[in-house]
């Protein structure tokens, strides 16, 4: 993080590093991006303004990634409304019992460790259309047989990466027509 | 004289494991302190033969408290669960003994390894569907340290039985008490039939049950060695060897009836070994009898059946071997991925191999046409006359196909209903059966196993209920047999 690039001292040079650090790079290549000229020999003094502002690097990092994290959520909206997420206490807001009687239409379980029994509950959403199943490194040939109730209405179930899925698993998907 | 006394001296079983092995984990050179001895007394005393220190590393352990007759899948399943559910680790020692380390006539391996549910008999039903929850979580139950994971390359195709006309009412019933079981099973009338696999012809089929969950094919050869090295680990003895005679003592008692019966109990199991007429007598407090097609044999050994016929002293256990021809052939234009195992109402049955429009499959002959137990060789001509006719009536495309290769293995065929005996002897009182399934032993083994394991340790069944798998039924008469068409 030392090569952090700060045009000056001031607060909104940080505001600067958060704008370019748009959301396809890692936050270790911050280092990549512009380096304004001038910037060596206030280096030692951008530090004591870093220690001075933030006790912990780890802060800082955690900072830069809600900001950044932020921002994503403002471009993803579900059906034009924000996704619905629980508040600090863990609770969701009453609204949310309104949609018990929406039908799931897509479910991404993607690197989730879901395992056979876990299946149990994908299984009652008859009105599922996509599932995706990615990278999931507990799902194997006995998971994909048991995916047949979704037969009727499943388009798109994507398997890409599960680790023990093999041919063995994929000839039992004929249900799914 | 010295033989006797070293074990005392170092401690049993000093003298028949190797060093190095998982359990001791010596650090002596037990093996090559032994040479340097016999190289030591050779020089000193030349011309001596050097029985002083002899090597019995093949022999087994002269006590054990469980010696179960036969390595098979059912045999090893029936030690692991023994380890596993004893209260004190280590608290009870195995001996199994196994006649051929190739098994190469042994049923497990020459098995077709499916498993499926569709079976009339809950208790049946209840075996197979642990089993399958067993195969499933295997690498959680077969776990050893350092040893690569399982890979039981389980195809989840289904059973797919047809039933003519005659059969349907009893499939119908079936398929009911399996889905309240718990197996995923389903009826499928002809048109539906037609409508999922094109490539069968429905011609006498009434009704198809088709099993969508937990049936399939494994390779039983992955699951006998995972077992057998998750046994060895557990530290169970294992012998090369063949039983040969057992010392029991009898006792008369009364029954509550003032019956007089002889009641025996077996004492020791005397083991020869290959090619020699070594033997080493077992001590033992339990005797289970897993020995496959040749379990009749072993329950003659121990007086079972030997009395007048018609009393319980004179019923034999009704376990002999059938053989049964499996056939490999190769179809281009055969059914494809979709096919689970079809089972025709005329008795053949056939499932996909591999990717490579390979078949197997075989048919169970009649009574009268029943083939000669004595060796495994394979009969060609059977499946022109008997097998391929039923086949190609069913799948039109196995008009056309060219036989790659064929093997035989034995049933342990039970004569009286065809289905397992399971439990104790009521007169061999020490005498446990785990053997005669006919057919479905392997994807039985390890529930039954946990069965028989739960009967010596509890005293009874405690999960699955196998009562009517008892020894008692041959001399009641009252069968446990299946309606199904398998």
């Amino acid at each position: 993080m030392w090569d952090l690039v700060l045009g000056d001292r001031r607060i909104n040079s940080l505001r600067l590093v958060a704008r370019m650090w748009n959301g396809t790079r890692g936050i270790h290549r911050l280092g990549g991006a512009v380096v304004p000229e001038g910037n060596q020999k206030k280096e030692r003094t951008m530090l004591q303004f870093l220690t001075n502002h933030f006790y912990d690097v780890e802060a800082l990092r955690g900072y830069l990634l809600q900001r950044e994290m932020s921002k994503v959520h403002m471009k993803n909206r579900f059906r034009d409304k924000e996704w619905i997420r629980p508040d600090k206490y863990g609770h969701f807001s009453p609204e949310f019992w309104n949609f018990q009687e929406v039908p799931v239409e897509a479910v991404d379980a993607s690197d989730c460790e879901i395992n056979y029994e876990g299946l149990d509950n994908l299984l009652l959403l008859k009105e599922l259309q996509s599932l995706l199943l990615q990278r999931c490194p507990h799902v194997d040939d006995w998971c994909l047989s048991r995916l047949y109730p979704l037969a009727d209405s499943l388009q798109e179930l994507s398997l890409a990466g599960c680790p023990r899925v093999s041919e063995r698993g994929l000839a039992c998907l004929h249900h799914l027509q | 004289m010295i033989r006797r006394v070293l074990p005392h001296g170092l401690g049993r079983g000093l003298l028949i494991r190797r060093p190095g092995t998982r359990r001791g984990g010596f650090s002596l050179d037990w093996d090559g302190k032994v040479s340097e001895i016999k190289k030591k007394i050779k020089s000193i005393l030349p011309g001596t033969s050097c029985d002083l220190l002899p090597d019995t590393s093949h022999l087994p352990p002269e006590h054990s408290d469980v010696v179960i007759v036969g390595g098979g899948v059912l045999g090893l399943s029936v030690a692991y669960w023994l380890k596993k559910l004893e209260s004190r680790r280590g608290g009870i020692r195995v001996l199994v003994v196994e006649r051929d380390h190739t098994y190469s006539q042994a049923s497990t391996g020459l098995s077709v390894g499916g498993i499926c549910q569709q079976f009339s008999l809950p208790e049946n039903i209840q075996l197979s569907l642990f089993s399958a929850s067993f195969l499933r979580n295997i690498n959680e139950y077969l776990a050893v340290t350092n040893a690569p994971p399982l890979d039981l390359q389980f195809n989840p195709s289904g059973y797919l039985l047809l039933a003519s006309e005659k059969d349907a009412a009893a499939m119908e019933s079936n398929v009911k008490v399996q889905k309240q079981e718990g197996a995923k099973v389903c009826l499928m009338s002809p048109d539906q039939l037609r409508n999922k696999f094109p490539w069968i012809n429905t011609e006498g089929v009434a009704l198809a049950s088709y099993g969508m969950e937990n049936e399939g094919w494994f390779d039983p050869w992955c699951l006998l060695q995972g077992l057998r090295q998750k046994v060895e680990s557990m530290g169970v003895f294992f012998c090369q060897g063949e039983v040969t005679r057992f010392v029991s003592s009898s006792q008369r008692m009364l029954t509550t009836d003032d019956e007089m019966v002889i009641l025996k109990r077996i004492h020791e199991v005397h083991v020869k070994m290959d090619h020699s007429l070594e033997y080493q007598p077992v001590e033992c407090a339990i005797v289970i009898n897993a020995a496959g097609a040749w379990s009749a044999q072993i329950a003659a050994l121990a007086g079972i059946g030997k009395g007048p016929p018609g009393t319980l002293q004179g019923t034999k256990l009704p376990v002999e071997p059938r053989k049964r021809d499996v056939y490999v052939w190769h179809c281009p234009q055969g059914p494809g991925l979709e096919t689970p195992l079809v089972a025709d109402t005329s008795g053949a049955y056939f499932r996909r191999e591999g990717l490579g429009s390979n078949y197997l499959g075989g048919r169970s002959p009649t009574e009268e046409e029943e083939p000669d137990p004595t060796n495994l060789e394979v009969d060609h001509d059977f499946f022109q006359e008997k097998v391929w006719p039923h086949l190609a009536l069913r799948v039109p495309a196995f008009e056309t196909l060219k036989v790659q290769t064929a093997w035989a293995g034995y049933y342990d065929y039970n004569t009286f209903d065809q289905n397992g005996v399971v439990g104790p002897h009521p007169l061999v009182v020490n005498m446990y059966f785990a053997t005669g399934f006919s057919g479905h032993g392997l994807q039985q083994a390890p529930g039954v196993g946990r069965a028989v394991a739960e009967m010596i340790l509890q005293g009874s069944f405690q999960t699955i209920d196998l009562s009517s798998f008892l020894f008692n039924r041959f001399y009641l008469g009252e069968k446990t047999q299946e309606n199904t068409t398998m």
